[in-house]
């Protein structure tokens, strides 16, 4: 792997830029709600500048390599550097954090949620951002994992602040969850650190000194860090705080939670656990597989018992990131490819989807799935988002959706490395099963709150667009998407059609890094 | 006759837009129909005739392109009439088949490429392709223009035509697939599509249900879909790679089944998940539950999906990648196979089903499925190309069935579909809809000279020549069937005497439950929207049963036209035989030319695949010793077909079909007449009276209890216990071990705080403390005050110090 | 040999001064004591210097003269002190500070 050090400022600042508008609130009462939701909406819309312009100077014929790479000291006590750089694998996430960010401020604008104080709210996430960002950009095991952990306050007091009646609960189990994870793989870090000679860090060092471990410690390491990254991703049967976050989050919470932060769970599995301990991850692909594919089914059972709209998405999330971690545990370059493009996504599907509820909550107070009915009736153009996000969702051909799980369903055929074809040819067919699930849950959702005709106690004249949404006082005011809505959801909506469409946008830059990362592993394994 | 060179043409080069064309007709619908003029229609019916335009360039080209392989390039005509000339002589001139094979118009772009995987959309023109982009094409275009004054002033027109639009460009986008993915793409928006205008009238239950039904049961089959298309991607990739193709492209996979190399259980298992998704979209046995369901949605809808999209998807998917049944199921060498089992119960099973509806679009539904079940029949026992004809003829009579009973409904019966309530002796009234119906109810049931005759009749023909028996009875079974519930059908609409709405009675609220409400909905918004149907309600005078607009007739003019003529495109009895020569690929072994690359995508740019070198001749069809699909293709060659044989027609062998068809008519005739004419025949209350009978009839209006299987045990076992039990499990026992983790934590640290901490080491701060002020209590005497006693301690202590000091020193 | 008596009249001095703070009631005399056993310390120093030959015992006690002398005047001022509030100057009859 080459590293290329160009324009290698680009990284350092997209990341920390976020801090600068942070900085700038701390100066202004708290009182100036306009004025902190404009400097929020600056800060990301600069950030996702600084972004777009590191796509530009991206080179894309060079995927697999490092690129904008930064290697300074940081802590040398215990050498860990700052070593930071962008390539194939990261660049879809590192990039849509930074997207999701802006349009999550903008979607601020109009909604902020009931707690008020917008203040704190756009500096948490603000920060968040800062985390979500650095955590794709870290080369080096510890700067990974303080990244990996700033992102779990500010979504701590998120849920706790902003949340639902039951906020409480559900960040504190968000938090101990995923500190319980992250101690275990702090502990697995540790332990592949004195196990490579304790000389550095960096994830190069690493994946070539990690490979050499005898295996049964490596198996042991990678049970750590399998932990660690299956609680955030969730595993069955590590997801029982998901569907308790998602519900109670607010909305802005719960479509970074399923846009970005459950990716970092996966994307540790590419770029951590399997590259560092190839044979390791060859001993626990199977048990991954597995879990995977029971948390498809299981996913989609969960979806089907759910009364609420918002439980009903984030149990989704479950079945969907099944699909992810059955293409990871194929360990082909296929399936990792598939995993990958999952990922991104579902980030904007699911993003959507949760942007939806949050407006279907705004507009009528509530998400029981029994008491909405006939949306297309009255706000038909949400009616025709939420179906087609739900669409998107349940693997349409054309839409993003579906190039994250039919080729993850297809590499299931073929694992890498002698893996039990039985074992993951039956995977498949079950996970091939879990897609009919899948359009049952979504299609039972659409055919239960858009058709038919509106509930009576909802039941009025439908405003036109723009008219009384500031009108707060106004019990039950539907009306249709707002324009602050269009502006927040349109590039969600295009980029889902486009990536559809044209799939080889994102496979493309993700193919070289992943072909590398599987050669890599190849080699680890003998 | 080696390297025929092969005609070719813009059309056949630029097939891709035809599906294209449509699709971007969508966006426009979507986007700027509602302020057009017609409310979108126009850029439906824009598009869709374009891409007829093009088809049928195409088409013409493509039998061009037939003609000129088989008259080694003679033909090449140039210029439309040039072409025109060059269609017909084939059959005259030479009076044999042509023994070439015409190598398909493929092309490929790179889609997407990952994992050292290609995948490509692009085109693959060849008979059957061509023969569907035209019958596609045309029956949309009839459609819409039906449509126009069918669900004129609904109010989601524009969407319903963006709908429709987009329903023909997915089929079209299947039908000139070149790979799998593309394949899957076209049958998903189908899929989409069927789901949108099924529950067109979403605000009643029963039809948004129908949709979720028969997206749902699709789906189901699409499980099949996905596992068969990775397990024969992966069976045949390494082959086809070799060979300059991939495991996705339609070719590589045709040329791989038949290469001898693949592996029979692959071929096998990867048949029977495809078939598993051809039963879903096409609505055979078991899975069939959907279309009569489907007719919720608008009639045009019904008679689109009916005719030739959607439900012929699944036919052409297996019609499509033959090799692989025809090698995995072995299909010349049993008698029994998957697909004629499923076939075989399909005709029967939906036939019966079709005598107890009352409901004329389920009758007509259900004699869908029925033939569909020939269809699959058919290429079960080894008669695709007789098949493939019954797909293109049944499309027009089914079509103009469907039609014609919009039309009744629009014009006769005033929106209901219900034959014993609202219809009868509506000959007279609409006498174009009823002559058009009975043309085509004669196409269906197989009436000599009828189009249906010659394709149906090849099947059953076929099945006995391949030694078929059982299914040959089957089909014999089902040819006297058909005609049997199409009589009662004909009888009971357009005969005896006129009831309810075709009688000119007024009973708004009676016809509801006849047809799930769909048109309920109408006269609940009588203003609103229902311009049209207001203004029918008004015509005062003569309002009741009267002759639709042309805007229906034409077209089912024109399909009724067809019903009749589109069978002597290749009627044996009469020696035709164009369609055979036009669409059925030559089961012979083709040379692969050096450098040969039909994938082609190398440079990402599209290239026309022409070159192929025809490598060996056969002499005709009669040779049944070696060919394609028998025995392995020589090095260097590949086979794309396999080699079929057909059955010779004669009068004699048809007879038996014919003489059912007749008593079918006459027998349902009389039963009929006896029991919705007389009151008095012995054959009326023969289900209350004769055990037996009842047990039959309920049976069959229960839809032999499938759908409570499906809804009342596997949903609902599924949507309720199961769902339930596995949330239960997540919250009791996942979350119950994750929350009883937490209690638990908190429990021990409420033990150690209580215990440890309170005890142990506060107890120790607590009890220094105390000693502390123990000790000074006792030493509190000391403290007397007395400055004299102090200085006593004082010079006492040093004294003793001193003596310590001492006594140490020393 | 002859510092030897001088550290006998130190340790008599002492001796007296030691009797004299455990034993009289006076206040003044009690100081006064005080004084006896600081003088007799000062004589030990200069005895201890002559022998050894240095001058840091005369250094010291100078040192102790002043200190000796500002504490009798500290003392004296709180003995005032204590007549005037109490119109007694007797040791035995002060027992505030008993603990």
């Amino acid at each position: 792997m080459q590293t290329i050090t160009n324009d290698n400022w680009l990284l350092t600042v997209g990341t920390f830029l976020p801090l600068v508008g942070v900085l700038l609130m701390m100066f202004i009462p708290a009182s100036e709600e306009k004025t902190h939701k404009q400097i929020g909406i600056l800060t990301s819309a600069v950030t996702a500048a600084v972004g777009v312009y590191t796509l530009l100077r991206f080179d894309f014929g060079q995927s697999e390599n490092l690129q904008f790479f930064v290697d300074s000291e940081w802590i040398t006590v215990i050498k860990s550097n700052y070593t930071i750089g962008l390539d194939g694998i990261s660049l879809p996430l590192y990039f849509l954090s930074m997207v999701v960010t802006l349009l999550v401020m903008i979607y601020t604008w109009d909604n902020m949620p009931d707690a008020g104080n917008p203040k704190s709210f756009i500096i948490l996430m603000l920060v968040l951002q800062v985390g979500m960002a650095g955590s794709f950009i870290a080369q080096d095991l510890i700067l990974f994992f303080v990244f990996f952990e700033v992102v779990l306050l500010p979504m701590y007091f998120m849920i706790g602040v902003w949340g639902g009646d039951d906020r409480q609960y559900a960040s504190l189990k968000f938090f101990l969850y995923t500190m319980f994870g992250s101690a275990l793989m702090l502990v697995a870090f540790l332990a592949l650190f004195f196990q490579t000679g304790a000389e550095s860090f960096s994830f190069a060092h690493l994946m070539e000194a990690g490979a050499l471990i005898d295996r049964d410690v490596q198996i042991w390491i990678f049970a750590g860090m399998f932990v660690g990254f299956a609680v955030k991703v969730p595993m069955f049967p590590f997801h029982t705080w998901l569907p308790d976050a998602h519900t109670q989050a607010p909305t802005q919470g719960s479509v970074i939670l399923a846009a970005i932060l459950l990716k970092l769970g996966t994307y540790g599995f590419v770029r951590i656990a399997i590259p560092m301990l190839p044979q390791g991850a060859k001993a626990w692909a199977p048990v991954i597989g597995i879990l995977a594919v029971i948390g498809i089914i299981y996913g989609a059972l969960g979806c089907l018992a759910q009364t609420d709209m918002k439980r009903l998405i984030a149990f989704s999330s479950v079945a969907h990131m099944g699909f992810v971690m059955l293409g990871i545990s194929t360990l082909t370059d296929f399936g990792i490819n598939a995993a990958l493009f999952g990922m991104v996504a579902h980030g904007l599907i699911t993003g959507m989807l949760f942007f939806v509820a949050g407006s279907v909550k705004h507009r009528y107070h509530t998400l029981e799935i029994s008491r909405l009915s006939g949306m297309l009736i009255q706000m038909p153009r949400l009616g025709w988002i939420l179906g087609f996000a739900s669409m998107a969702s349940l693997g349409l051909p054309g839409l993003a959706g579906f190039w994250g799980e039919f080729p993850a369903i297809l590499s299931a055929y073929n694992p890498n490395f002698g893996l039990s074809e039985v074992l993951f040819r039956t995977l498949m067919v079950i996970a091939a099963i879990g897609t009919v699930f899948a359009a049952a849950y979504l299609l039972w959702l659409y055919q239960r709150t858009a058709f038919g005709r509106p509930n009576p106690e909802f039941d009025q004249h439908a405003h036109p667009v723009g008219a009384g949404v500031d009108d707060e006082h106004h019990e039950a005011d539907i009306h249709d998407v707002t324009k602050i809505e269009w502006i927040a959801w349109t590039p969600f909506l295009i980029a889902i059609v486009v990536f559809g469409v044209y799939p080889q946008l994102m496979f493309g830059v993700m193919d070289p890094a992943v072909s590398l990362l599987i050669e890599r592993v190849g080699a680890g394994i003998p | 006759m080696l390297a025929a060179t092969l005609s070719t043409g813009w059309f056949l080069e630029n097939a891709w837009l035809i599906p294209l064309v449509p699709a971007i007709g969508f966006l426009f619908i979507i986007f700027f129909g509602k302020k057009m003029p017609q409310n979108g229609s126009e850029i439906g019916i824009v598009s869709i005739g374009i891409s007829l335009a093009i088809a049928i360039g195409a088409t013409f080209q493509w039998i061009d392109r037939v003609n000129s392989a088989s008259g080694g390039g003679e033909h090449t005509a140039t210029g439309f009439f040039g072409t025109l000339r060059a269609i017909f002589p084939s059959a005259t001139e030479t009076g044999e088949h042509a023994a070439s094979f015409v190598e398909p118009v493929v092309k490929s772009w790179t889609w997407w490429q990952s994992g050292g995987l290609e995948f490509g959309l692009g085109q693959h023109i060849d008979g059957l392709s061509i023969m569907l982009l035209l019958l596609v094409t045309f029956i949309s275009f009839l459609v819409q223009i039906y449509s126009t004054e069918y669900v004129s002033g609904d109010r989601r027109y524009t969407h319903f035509f963006a709908s429709l639009t987009l329903f023909s460009a997915g089929m079209l986008v299947m039908v000139l697939a070149e790979n799998m993915l593309q394949l899957i793409l076209g049958w998903e928006i189908m899929g989409l599509c069927s789901f949108m205008l099924i529950g067109h009238w979403w605000e009643e239950e029963a039809n948004s249900r129908a949709a979720l039904k028969a997206f749902f049961t699709v789906r189901v089959g699409d499980v099949g879909l996905l596992v068969g298309t990775a397990i024969i991607f992966f069976g045949a990739n390494d082959w086809a790679v070799e060979h300059g193709s991939n495991g996705f492209s339609i070719r590589g996979i045709s040329a791989w089944a038949l290469s001898g190399e693949a592996s029979q259980s692959v071929l096998f298992w990867g048949g029977v998940a495809l078939f598993i998704a051809s039963i879903g979209k096409s609505g055979q046995f078991p899975l069939h539950t959907w279309l009569p369901d489907a007719m919720a949605g608008p009639t045009p809808v019904s008679s689109l999906l009916h005719s030739s999209t959607m439900v012929v998807a699944g036919v052409f998917l297996v019609a499509r990648l033959y090799p692989v049944f025809f090698v995995g199921f072995d299909i010349l060498d049993t008698s029994v196979n998957f697909i004629t089992i499923i076939g075989g119960i399909t005709i029967i099973v939906a036939a019966a089903l079709a005598f107890v509806q009352d409901d004329i679009k389920k009758v007509l539904a259900y004699s869908t499925v029925s033939q569909l079940g020939y269809m699959m029949l058919g290429l079960g026992v080894g008669a695709w190309l007789p098949a493939v004809f019954h797909i293109f003829t049944h499309a027009f009579f089914k079509c103009a069935l469907f039609l014609g009973a919009g039309s009744i409904s629009h014009s006769g019966s005033h929106h209901s579909f219900d034959m014993k309530k609202d219809m009868g002796g509506l000959a007279k009234k609409m006498p174009i809809t009823a002559a058009t119906w009975m043309v085509s109810t004669a196409a269906l049931c197989g009436i000599p000279f009828f189009s249906g005759f010659f394709s149906k009749d090849e099947i059953i023909d076929n099945a006995s020549h391949n030694g078929y028996q059982f299914f040959y009875y089957l089909a014999l079974v089902g040819a006297f069937m058909t005609p049997a519930y199409m009589t009662r059908a004909t009888y009971l609409t357009f005969f005896g005497k006129p009831r309810g709405a075709a009688a000119g009675e007024h009973h708004d609220d009676g016809h509801d439950d006849a047809h799930g409400g769909a048109h309920a909905d109408h006269d609940d918004h009588h203003g609103d929207a229902h311009d049209d149907h207001g203004a029918h309600d008004d015509h005062g005078a003569h309002h009741g049963p009267h002759e639709s607009p042309w805007r229906i007739t034409a077209p089912l003019i024109v399909l009724s036209i067809l019903a009749i003529g589109s069978g002597y495109l290749n009627a044996p009895a009469f020696g035709t035989h164009y369609f055979t020569d036009w669409v059925e690929p030559v089961g012979v072994e083709v040379a692969l030319d050096d450098g040969y690359d039909y994938a082609s995508s190398e440079d990402e740019h599209a290239s026309v695949v022409l070159a192929a070198v025809q490598a060996e001749e056969t002499d005709g069809y009669s040779s049944e010793a070696k060919g394609c699909g028998f025995a392995d293709p020589a090095d260097g060659t590949v086979c794309y077909a396999p080699k079929l044989s057909h059955a010779t027609f004669s009068w004699s062998k048809a007879m038996p079909s014919i003489i059912l068809v007749f008593a079918g008519i006459l027998f349902s005739a009389w039963v009929c007449m006896g029991i919705y004419g007389d009151r008095k025949n012995p054959l009326v209350g023969l289900t209350s009276k004769f055990a037996p009978a009842r047990w039959v009839h309920t049976l069959l209006v229960n839809k032999y209890y499938l759908d409570h299987l499906y809804e009342k045990i596997i949903v609902f076992a599924f949507a309720h216990p199961i769902a339930k039990a596995a949330y239960w499990v997540n919250q009791n026992i996942l979350d119950g071990i994750v929350d009883s983790v937490g209690r638990g934590g908190r429990a021990t640290g409420e033990w150690v705080y209580r215990n440890v901490d309170q005890r142990v080491v506060d107890g120790a701060v607590n009890a220094s403390g105390l000693a502390a002020s123990e000790g000074g209590h006792a030493l509190q005497p000391v403290q007397s005050g007395k400055v004299n006693q102090y200085g006593a301690l004082l010079f006492g202590a040093a004294t003793v110090g001193a003596i310590v000091l001492i006594l140490v020193n020393i | 040999m002859y510092a030897v008596n001088f550290l006998i009249l130190a340790a008599l001095l002492f001796a007296i001064g030691v009797f004299g703070v455990i034993a009289r009631r006076n206040a003044v005399m009690v100081l006064m004591s005080i004084e006896l056993i600081l003088n007799s310390v000062n004589l030990n120093l200069i005895a201890f210097a002559m022998m050894n030959n240095s001058p840091e015992g005369h250094v010291f006690a100078l040192y102790v003269i002043a200190v000796a002398a500002a504490e009798v005047g500290v003392g004296l001022a709180m003995v005032l002190m204590i007549y005037r509030n109490r119109r007694s100057i007797a040791l035995d009859e002060l027992s505030v500070m008993k603990g």
